[in-house]
């Protein structure tokens, strides 16, 4: 909606824009920028003022923005947001502040001053704002990753505690952050076309967008740094020259390196070690361009930090380059051997992390339990550095944590559902709270989402999903998935007559370990391989799948093979019925099973399991006009799919996204 | 007499225990077979052409029973059936042509010349009535059988009727036998040359850059692909490695020795890359006459990925693949099961495999068919050594190649004619 709504608002000059802009932000950001209410008290309630901030046409739309704002809100934007919503009812004055600086950078295009944020806060001089229009589109490139903020808006809890009066003298570095800061908040809230509308209307200086990124990134990196600057030791004096040079020169001519790199070493100085994390795992929470291997440098980037040390494979897919592909079994002796030495890894972690990576715990929600289980564990014996807060650091150590495990193996949807979860509910922990309450609190809203949205909920499909047997029915699963495994063991349990059709592919065979577990149980089952789905479909009467994920254009993103039985189910007019948890269903779309994947082991495909008279390839793997491809998943288009069975129901495919948004509501508020 | 008899015995030994893989081998060896019997008949002195096709069903029949999913080997058996019926009608043809110049010439001789054109015109009309022959305007228009009709078996055209314009009725019968062979030679002929004649076709069909897919592994294929690539092409070919016998592996291997960039995926991964492919390329086991292929396991769900993304689906096939029966319940009846062992491993199973022995059924089945029906929808073009075609094509290509009289091979012993 909010794409569309700005769109319109571009056709109009500017103005327009700070209508809408302000109506936004007085609901999201004022929470955030109590220090800042400080400096401005002067400015009017944000809730009631868009009139009175400024102009005339501004007046003119705020009114519509505000009765737009509580419906327009995504909820993924919200969560971090409630906690301050309700603070900040009180100190409402200070929320115009933010409002209003907002206003003013939307409005103002002039070159003329950098410091927008200094005089700036200087509501109504029209001249300031190189740095502020620049904002919002850094922004744009921080939107991306910002969607709860999480650091951020703790940050400013955080600074509001300590020290208010500090940072309101502080003209220069207490506005630079508060400008920075609020690009970053504000832009989840943009939608990306309007952004670049808004660029487009700017000068052209901005028109190399790469640089301006960067340069955006900077901005955020600087504003962090200020935080914990600010925090660490209320010198803030000292900050605001190396800020200043580097905001107006970034401003000014963001395509120039060298000076960002100035700036950037400066801010590597003050950087303290969670920063960085914490701006990483900012772009964890929302749905953004996720990491493109095929990036040289940043690929270089991630190298260095790895824990894992990994090596790249031979003989890459073409199309794939932008997946990373490791050769597997090598990192495994290393790691073990580094356990002792790895200091900041929880060992649980680090445990979790090694079964991932050898394989050991797979599948969606036994991934994701397990991670828990691991996070909790570290929460439980976690105790807060002196002069850190438990909310910041907690959230980093997590994002360490959580960058390991995905070095170990690419995190899945699911997971980093979860983990966005963790995090909003680690910054929505009262102020107030004592540490011990808190890691108590966390520990307990853990065991609330393994319970409520996996356990609980597989107990729901289960429900649902026995209805749909009937005595004498053929069902076909592929693979292994825990949800229809249950599903139709509770069936069996229920007396119903059914016959089991498990079809499995290589290389992991997980049917057979499901197979076994059938077997086992008393059911009848059939065993066959996925080249054999045709000919098996004739008999089928239901087709069962997991899923890994659920997109919200009802793409299935399940095990690779998933998309083949489908078709084979749709072509044989057989009902296809997905199972998956909703907190598996995600806001992404995807088309293909190419532009986002997982790379499995490549020597998986060469060899065989248990069939060692087959090594037609055992001479020639290291041919470089021979390429191994291990694809883990695909994307089963929504058409093949019958019913998707939820924990809300049974729903068909296309209610997926509706169901996205509800539940990121009721996430918001958990 | 013996001595085909055992060969027979051989053969049919191979066949039933599965010895012989592959179409190709099976119809070649099935057509030697098949010359050596045609050689040992002896033959009558009146009917050779009924003799012949009566020794040649009753091994075919033996033969089919053997192995009724190897079509190839009913192929084979009904192309040398057909080869005798034709080489019976142009040699009858070129005696009447022959008798007919000398009944003209000899028009004043008297009633002893009269008698045999007579009779011979109705064994002609017979052999007409019986042959199963392209209607060419000209036969349908003048109800003539003329030899310029008879189709594709070239070898008996101008010599032949050279010879048996002074032919003797000796002589005539060692001429058919003679005839015969030497067809039969010509179809072994082409079936060894089947996938050179399949492979010249490449450049025609593959351009630069092409992303070409394919399952499990077919000679014909391997060559088709090669021979593009030694015309210089350049692509790139995706190889699902066709559980559970993983050829696909096999072709990737040759496929790198050659040069090609080839990529190796799993048969899973199939609907994934599919999108990305121009082009898919599978050898078949059998054509049937409705367009449908009888092609190795997995193939159909390739074949709807392809059609879902509008990608070509070509079958590469030789002509002695193209079986003239339309396929009744394909999936089952002209599939064959393999061994468990394939899928899985017996050790660590067994248990569950005599789980179910109280109960008295097992509850653990393992399917492992070996073929894919791939209904004639999904089949985007045929290439035959003759050409490409479209499937709604293959029931006419196939009337060029048998006789009507022999799509039942075993059922219904029919009489020479």
């Amino acid at each position: 909606m909010e794409p569309r709504r700005t769109s319109r608002t571009v056709s109009d000059p500017k103005v327009r824009q700070v209508g809408f802009f302000t109506s936004q932000h007085h609901h999201h950001h004022h929470h955030h920028l109590p220090e800042r209410s400080f400096s401005e008290p002067p400015l009017p309630d944000p809730f009631h003022t868009s009139t009175s901030t400024s102009s005339a046409p501004v007046t003119d739309v705020s009114p519509s923005g505000n009765l737009l704002s509580p419906v327009m809100i995504l909820p993924s934007r919200h969560h971090s947001d409630n906690l301050h919503r309700l603070s900040h009812r009180a100190t409402s004055p200070t929320a115009s502040f933010s409002y209003f600086a907002r206003a003013v950078v939307v409005r103002e295009n002039d070159d003329s001053l950098l410091s927008p944020g200094r005089r700036g806060i200087a509501v109504k001089s029209p001249s300031s704002v190189v740095a502020a229009s620049s904002f919002p589109k850094g922004g744009f490139d921080l939107t991306a990753v910002k969607a709860s903020s999480v650091p951020a808006s703790k940050l400013t809890t955080v600074s509001v505690v300590n020290l208010p009066p500090g940072i309101s003298e502080k003209a220069g570095g207490a506005s630079v952050e508060v400008q920075n800061d609020r690009p970053a908040k504000s832009k989840p809230l943009k939608q990306k076309t309007s952004k670049a509308e808004r660029r487009a209307t700017q000068e052209a200086q901005r028109a190399a967008k790469a640089a301006a990124k960067a340069f955006f990134n900077l901005l955020l990196k600087l504003a962090v740094d200020l935080y914990s600057l600010a925090e660490g030791s209320k010198t803030s004096a000292a900050v605001p020259g190396p800020v200043n040079s580097a905001n107006t020169k970034t401003a000014k001519s963001p395509k120039s390196p060298s000076q960002k790199n100035d700036a950037v070493s400066v801010a590597a100085a003050e950087k303290k070690a969670g920063d960085r994390q914490l701006e990483k795992d900012r772009k964890k929470d929302v749905p953004h361009p996720r990491m493109q291997y095929d990036d040289q440098s940043r690929v270089e980037k991630a190298k260095r930090r790895a824990v894992v040390k990994q090596t790249e494979a031979r003989n890459r897919v073409e199309l794939f380059r932008h997946l990373p592909q490791y050769e597997h079994g090598t990192q495994l002796p290393d790691l073990e051997s580094k356990f002792f030495q790895l200091d900041p890894m929880h060992p649980a972690v680090y445990k979790v992390g090694l079964q991932y990576l050898s394989g050991d715990i797979c599948g969606g929600n036994a991934r994701c339990i397990a991670m828990l289980q691991a996070f909790q564990e570290t929460i439980r014996s976690y105790s807060t550095p002196p002069e850190k807060s438990l909310v910041r650091d907690l959230t980093a150590k997590i994002s360490s944590y959580v960058s390991f495990l995905n070095e170990c193996r690419p995190l899945s949807i699911s997971m980093g559902n979860a983990i966005r979860f963790l995090k909003s509910t680690i910054a929505k922990l009262p102020l107030s709270m004592s540490e011990s309450e808190a890691k108590a609190t966390l520990q307990a809203d853990i065991d609330r989402f393994i319970n409520e949205k996996i356990i609980l909920a597989d107990n729901v499909i289960v429900k649902h999903a026995v209805t749909k047997i009937r005595d004498g029915d053929v069902l076909l699963t592929y693979g292994a998935s825990s949800a229809v495994e249950m599903v139709l063991l509770h069936a069996h349990e229920l007396g119903k007559q059914f016959r089991v059709v498990v079809v499995d592919s290589r290389p992991k065979l997980e049917g057979q370990l499901l197979l076994r577990r059938l077997v086992g149980r008393g059911l009848g089952c059939t065993y066959t391989h996925i080249n054999a789905v045709s000919y098996i479909m004739h008999e089928v009467t239901r087709v069962f799948l997991g899923a890994s994920s659920i997109l919200s254009n009802g793409t299935v993103y399940s095990r690779v093979g998933t998309a083949c039985v489908a078709m084979a189910a749709h072509a044989f007019g057989v009902p296809v019925l997905v199972c998956c948890e909703a907190y598996k269903f995600h806001e992404r779309v995807q088309l293909d099973s190419i532009c986002f994947n997982e790379l499995g082991d490549p020597d998986a495909i060469s060899k065989v399991h248990g069939r060692e008279e087959i090594n037609y390839l055992d001479g020639s793997t290291n041919s470089e006009n021979l390429q191994l491809l291990n694809l883990t998943y695909d994307a089963t288009p929504s058409d093949y799919v019958s019913i998707v069975i939820t924990d809300y129901g049974m729903v068909p495919p296309t209610s997926v996204p509706v169901i996205v948004r509800e539940y990121r509501k009721e996430h918001l508020w958990i | 007499m013996p001595d085909t008899q055992s060969l027979v015995n051989d053969f049919l030994n191979k066949l039933r225990k599965r010895k012989i893989e592959g179409s190709q081998a099976t119809a070649k060896q099935t057509a030697e077979l098949l010359r050596s019997v045609i050689s040992q008949t002896r033959v009558p002195y009146t009917n050779q052409a009924g003799a012949l096709i009566d020794a040649v069903k009753a091994v075919g029949e033996q033969l089919i029973a053997a192995n009724p999913i190897e079509l190839a080997v009913g192929n084979i058996v009904r192309r040398v059936l057909h080869i005798i019926r034709e080489e019976d009608l142009s040699l009858t043809n070129a005696a009447i042509a022959g008798l007919n110049l000398s009944g003209v010439s000899d028009d004043e001789d008297g009633a002893e010349g009269d008698e045999q054109p007579v009779l011979s015109a109705a064994v002609l009309a017979a052999a007409a009535r019986s042959t199963l022959r392209p209607p060419s305007l000209q036969t349908l228009l003048e109800d003539v059988p003329d030899s310029a009709a008879v189709p594709h078996t070239s070898s008996s055209g101008g010599d032949s009727e050279g010879k048996s314009k002074s032919a003797d009725k000796s002589s005539r019968s060692r001429k058919l036998k003679h005839d015969v062979i030497e067809a039969v030679n010509e179809l072994i002929q082409d079936i060894v040359t089947c996938h050179d004649q399949i492979a010249e076709q490449a450049v025609e069909h593959i351009h630069h850059n092409e992303v070409i897919l394919t399952l499990g592994s077919s000679r014909t294929v391997l060559e088709f692909l090669c021979a593009a690539k030694e015309k210089k092409r350049s692509f790139r070919v995706i190889v699902a490695e066709g559980a559970p016998r993983y050829q696909g592996h096999l072709l990737a291997k040759e496929l790198v020795t050659r040069g090609l960039q080839t990529t190796l995926i799993t048969d899973s991964a199939v609907f994934a890359m599919i999108s990305r492919v121009n082009m898919v390329i599978v050898g078949a086991h059998v054509v049937m006459a409705n367009g449908g292929v009888i092609a190795p396991v997995g193939l159909n769900m390739v074949a709807l990925a392809a059609k879902r993304h509008a990608v070509p689906f070509v079958v590469l096939a030789g002509s002695h693949k193209l079986c003239p029966l339309y396929p009744h319940n394909p999936e089952v009846l002209l599939n064959e099961l393999r061994s468990p062992s394939e899928l899985l491993d017996f050790g660590e199973f067994s248990d569950c495999m005599d789980f179910g022995s109280g109960t008295g059924s097992p509850l653990l089945h393992v399917v492992n068919p070996t073929f894919d029906y791939v209904p004639p929808k999904l089949v985007s073009l045929f290439i035959t050594d003759t050409g490409g075609h479209n499937p709604s094509y293959m029931y006419r290509l196939i009337a060029d190649y048998y006789s009507a009289d022999d799509l039942v091979v075993q059922r219904r012993p029919t009489p020479g004619n």
